[in-house]
Formats: C-alpha cells, sequence, structure tokens
C-alpha cells in the first residue's frame, strides 16, 4: 500500500480564497468608500446573502424545503422591537437576544413541521409563518395589524446618522460573514460529511449509520437561530415593522428561493453567485413593476431546466474547484 | 452463537404479501447464500434486517437485542451493513468521501480516515479515489456499495447481488475479497442470482418463493432438492 495523505484543500482554492479575502476586506471598507445610498444597498445585499446561506443550508443540504422562513425573520422584527420597547434595551443588543429565542422557539415548531413530509413539510412551514403573522396582528402591545414605529430616541442612542450607519453596517457584515463561516465549518466537520451524504441519499446515509433525524434538527435550529438574528437587524434598519412586511413571504422567502436556485443549491458558493444576480437584475430591471417579478420567474424556470445545479453548478461542472473547500483529496 | 435471528416475519405491500411466515437464524461466523427468483422478497427481508422497512408482524434480533423498531442507523452501529442491490452512491461526493461515510459513521470509528483508505485499497478502488461516485460506471457502482459498507465495519454483512455482469476474473477477485472480509471474523448473507459464485463460498443455502423460506441446509443438498429443481425448471419453462 502506498503512503497516501488526506488533503482538504487545492493550490486553486487557496489562492481563489486569497481573493476572496481581499475582496472581503474592500466589501467591509465600504463605509469609508460608499455613499450613503450605496451602503444601504451593499447591507441589503448582506441580509439577502445570509438568509440564502440559511436557507440553502437547509434545503440544499438537510433536505427539508422550507418555504416558512419568513416566520423566523418576522419573529425577528418583533422580538427587536419587543426588547427595545417594553425592556428598553439598545436595538442592537436585542440581536443576540433575538437569535437564543429565536431557536428555543424552533424547537417546538420542529417537532411539529418534521412530522410532515415532502411537500407537506414546505406546505406545514408555510402555515406556521401564517400563525405567526396573524398572531402578531392580534397583538395590540406591538400595533396590531397596522404595526408602529421604532421611537426617534432610540435611534439617537446608537449615535449620530453617520455613526450610526457605520455601526448597523457592520453588524450586518458580521452577521452576514458570521452566517457563511459558519456553513464552511460546519460542512467540514463530521455533522457536514453527514449532511453532504444526507444531500446526496437519505436511504444510504441512514444504513451506514448517519443519524437524519438529529442532525435535520440541529441545521433546523441552527438556521432558525440565524435568520431570526437577521430579522431583527433587518427591522433595525427600516425603523418600522408591520405584520405584512415582517411575514412576507415575497421578500424573504420566494426571493432567498431565487437567489438559492439560479445561483446553485447544495453549493457554499452558489447563494453568492446567486444573490449578485438577484441584485443587478433588480437594479435594472425592478422599475418595470410586475414584468420584472415575471422575467425573475421565468429566468428561475429556465436555469432549473437547462442547469439544476446553477449557475456554480454549470461552472464546476467544467473545472473541478471550488472557493471553499470542504472536500477530501487522496494524494499519494 | 447467533447473531441474528428472524422470527415469523410478515410484511405484506397492500394485498401483495412480500414476507410470509419466515424465520431464520444465523450463527456468528456464518456465510449464507439466499437464493429466489425475482420478486421472491429476498431484498425486502434484507430491508427488514437493516430498518429500511419496518415487518408489519414478526421480530428481528440481533446479537442478543430485540431491534424490530429500531432505526436503520442505530443497527449500522450495532454492526450491520448492507450493500444495496440497486447502488444508491453518494453522486456528489468523491469515491474516497463515500467510504469515509462508513467509516466516520459506522460500528467503530478509531481513526475514520485510515481506515477508508484501507477499506479502498482493500477492495481495489484506489486508483478513483478522488473520482465523483456519479461518473462510476455500473460496475464500480457495485464494488463502492461494498466498500462503504465494509468501512462500516460490520459484523453482519448483507450483499444484495453484486456479482451479476462481471467478467470471470473479477468473479474470482471478488470472491476472493469475500472470503478475506469472512476470514476476519465477519458474518455474511449474500443474495446472488450467480448460483456457481454462491456456491463456491456459501456454507448453508436459503431458498425463498413467493416470500416464504422454500427450503435451507447445505448448498449440495439444497440445490439437489425438489423444491429448487421445480422453481428453476418452472422458471426455464416460463
Ligand atoms: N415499496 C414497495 N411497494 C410496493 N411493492 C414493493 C415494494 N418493494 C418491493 N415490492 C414488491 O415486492 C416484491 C418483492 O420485491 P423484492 O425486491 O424483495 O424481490 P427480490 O427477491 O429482491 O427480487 P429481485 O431478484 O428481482 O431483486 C416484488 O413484487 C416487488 O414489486
Ligand atoms: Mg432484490
Amino acid at each position: 500500500m502506498q503512503h497516501a495523505t488526506i488533503t482538504r484543500s487545492t493550490q486553486a482554492s487557496r489562492i481563489a480564497g486569497i481573493l476572496a479575502l481581499c475582496f472581503l476586506v474592500y466589501i467591509g471598507a465600504a463605509p469609508w468608500w460608499a455613499g450613503s445610498a450605496d451602503l444601504r444597498l451593499i447591507t441589503e445585499i448582506l441580509f439577502y446573502l445570509a438568509l440564502a446561506s440559511m436557507w440553502n443550508l437547509l434545503a440544499g443540504y438537510a433536505g427539508l424545503i422550507s418555504v416558512g422562513q419568513h416566520a423566523y425573520v418576522g419573529l425577528g422584527g418583533y422580538l427587536m422591537f419587543s426588547c427595545v420597547l417594553f425592556l428598553g434595551m439598545n436595538p442592537l443588543w436585542s440581536i443576540p437576544v433575538a437569535g437564543v429565542a429565536g431557536a428555543l422557539i424552533s424547537i417546538p415548531v420542529a417537532w411539529l413541521v418534521f412530522r410532515l413530509k415532502g411537500p407537506y413539510f414546505a406546505i406545514g412551514t408555510w402555515v406556521v409563518a401564517e400563525v405567526f403573522r396573524l398572531s402578531a396582528a392580534q397583538m395590540s402591545s406591538v400595533g396590531g395589524g397596522s404595526g408602529l414605529s421604532i421611537p426617534v430616541a432610540v435611534m439617537r442612542d446608537l449615535g449620530r446618522k453617520p455613526d450610526r450607519e457605520m455601526l448597523i453596517y457592520f453588524t450586518a457584515f458580521a452577521l452576514c460573514v458570521g452566517a457563511i463561516l459558519l456553513v464552511y465549518f460546519l460542512l467540514r466537520s463530521r455533522v457536514g460529511l453527514a449532511l453532504t451524504a444526507i444531500r446526496d441519499n437519505e436511504v444510504a446515509s441512514s444504513s451506514l449509520g448517519v443519524k437524519i433525524g438529529r442532525i435535520k434538527l440541529f441545521v433546523y435550529v441552527a438556521a432558525a437561530a440565524v435568520t431570526t438574528m437577521i430579522g431583527a437587524l433587518i427591522f433595525v434598519t427600516k425603523l418600522r415593522i408591520s405584520p405584512d412586511a415582517a411575514f412576507s413571504v415575497n421578500d424573504w422567502t420566494v426571493f432567498v428561493i431565487f437567489i438559492v436556485v439560479i445561483g446553485g443549491i447544495g453549493t457554499i458558493e452558489g447563494p453568492i453567485i446567486g444573490t449578485l444576480l438577484f441584485f443587478l437584475l433588480r437594479e435594472f430591471l425592478a422599475d418595470l413593476g410586475a414584468i420584472y417579478l415575471m422575467i425573475l420567474g421565468a429566468m428561475a424556470i429556465g436555469i432549473m431546466l437547462a442547469a439544476p445545479k446553477g449557475l456554480w453548478g454549470l461552472l464546476v461542472s467544467r473545472y473541478d474547484f471550488s472557493i471553499f473547500p470542504v472536500g477530501y483529496r487522496v494524494r499519494r | 452463537m447467533t447473531l441474528l435471528d428472524l422470527q415469523d416475519l410478515q410484511k405484506s405491500y397492500g394485498a401483495l404479501a412480500v414476507t410470509q411466515n419466515f424465520s431464520m437464524s444465523v450463527e456468528q461466523g456464518d456465510l449464507v447464500g439466499i437464493l429466489g427468483p425475482n420478486g421472491a422478497g429476498k431484498t425486502t427481508l434484507f430491508n427488514q434486517i437493516t430498518g429500511t422497512v419496518k415487518p408489519d408482524h414478526g421480530e428481528v434480533w440481533f446479537d442478543g437485542e430485540m431491534v424490530t423498531q429500531m432505526d436503520a442507523s442505530k443497527r449500522c452501529q450495532m454492526g450491520i451493513a448492507r450493500s444495496f442491490q440497486v447502488p444508491h452512491p453518494f453522486v456528489g461526493m468523491t469515491v474516497y468521501e463515500n467510504i469515509l461515510v462508513g467509516a466516520t459513521f459506522g460500528r467503530s470509528s478509531f481513526d475514520p480516515r485510515k481506515q477508508a483508505l484501507e477499506i479502498m485499497d482493500k477492495t481495489g478502488m484506489d486508483d478513483k479515489a478522488n473520482q465523483l461516485a456519479g461518473s462510476l460506471t455500473l460496475l464500480d457502482r457495485k464494488r463502492l456499495e461494498m466498500a462503504r459498507a465494509l468501512a462500516a465495519d460490520p459484523k453482519l454483512l448483507l450483499l444484495d447481488e453484486i456479482a451479476g455482469g462481471l467478467t470471470d476474473s473479477e468473479c474470482v477477485s471478488l470472491l476472493n475479497t469475500i472470503r478475506e472480509v469472512h476470514e476476519t471474523g465477519v458474518t455474511i448473507i449474500w443474495i446472488e442470482h450467480v448460483v456457481h459464485a454462491l456456491m463456491s463460498v456459501a456454507k448453508r443455502l436459503v431458498v425463498v418463493d413467493f416470500g416464504r423460506k422454500v427450503t435451507e441446509g447445505d448448498p449440495e443438498t439444497v440445490m439437489n432438492s425438489p423444491e429448487v429443481k421445480s422453481i428453476y425448471m418452472g422458471e426455464d419453462a416460463a
């Protein structure tokens, strides 16, 4: 038997990693080179990238096709408002609190929706989100159906306007980078090996000792926690919340699924490509209104038919390449 | 010592009874061959042993424990591993990674990376280590099925039709691998239509038809029994 060693990264992935790091530093420094409007746009891009990475972890790896992740975005928003209004907390400090609460709330939700399989699971997650929305509309303390705004004084506590924007930007940047790193290190770990196996074949995974139920629960709770935190921060930037905006299936689920599907489901890079493409399309076509949405739908269908693994899948099917190497290579 | 004990298993899909009053016990260190015509219920029997399918009635005992309702992953960790008749590779993972899954989550996982390398060499898949399983030929997929199962370090190995389509020399090398694995103390049950391959290693044969155990015993006696003759004559005539 020849001597063999196992490596995780390749020369190409190391170079790509360094380039990606440079790009990351550049984006992180955006407050120093971007104007106020651009900074808001980049913040929004970071939100969507983080949401897409979480949905990809759920659907692309754990096979949990949820169409109800907007439940957690809205939950995060309302938790943040509650912390600020009733506990007098700083809006940014309410984010980790929202994360923990989101994780705790997701456990009984999982207990419920995990009983449903396939399409029924998807419908179940959507129903849960709807229940969340209706509950929020019933609570008069958070404005009922018409919602409420963050008092100006609370925002003033976060500093003067430019400082405040920078603070919010860095929080968004940290959340987004954190979400992607979470997925990356998770996939490189033992859990990741199991998740990748589950992605490819559940029956074979369980026959080889992979505890599918436990791993799915873990992923569901982790995705819920992060999604709730992102939701909390999204509504810090929006300053206003209402049940329809907080639990919008279009904004927080449909667009996110679009991003992951066109970018490439079941890869870390896919959501990144997808988010960039989504915002490019939006910048150029959003003025078209309903036609813009029809173009998005047509594109999604076209890409699903022509390249089921998305644009990233199309790229790597030619070149054996990844920016985030999570696999194992045998070298002799 | 009895390693596997099936007691009065029954399983139906709608009106179709696929396993009927099936009892069988397998001793530690045995190498049992299972024969039977297409659709006899052989694979379904494996599914009930591994936990992929739960029987409607009856009990499965493994290594002194009742495992009838236990899920497949737990049974694998107790020491049951299988190959699938229709290969179930992890298509987006390399050959090495496929084997690593078995080594990591199976019965013993002291040093999974090393264990996976060893199994890969032993089963002759080392030259395809970094190839995606989705790009393998059917024959290689079948070899991968066996390699992955071995990586889980089973006490009981279930092989479902892995010799079909092999050339003579490939078949000889497969038989050698099976003998080697058996010599390390692994108990094996092997479903196979390639009768001469099965006869050359099995110590005992079990014949299944219409979900029932038709006969069992040492290979010579079973092959010459009137039951087997009638099944295979029946097939020839059809
Ligand atoms: N999930 C299922 N639902 C309905 N019928 C099934 C299912 N699984 C198996 N069957 C039926 O049960 C019968 C036995 O199938 P099984 O695969 O166990 O046979 P087998 O002996 O392995 O056959 P072969 O030699 O062709 O592999 C067949 O008629 C098959 O169509
Ligand atoms: Mg079969």
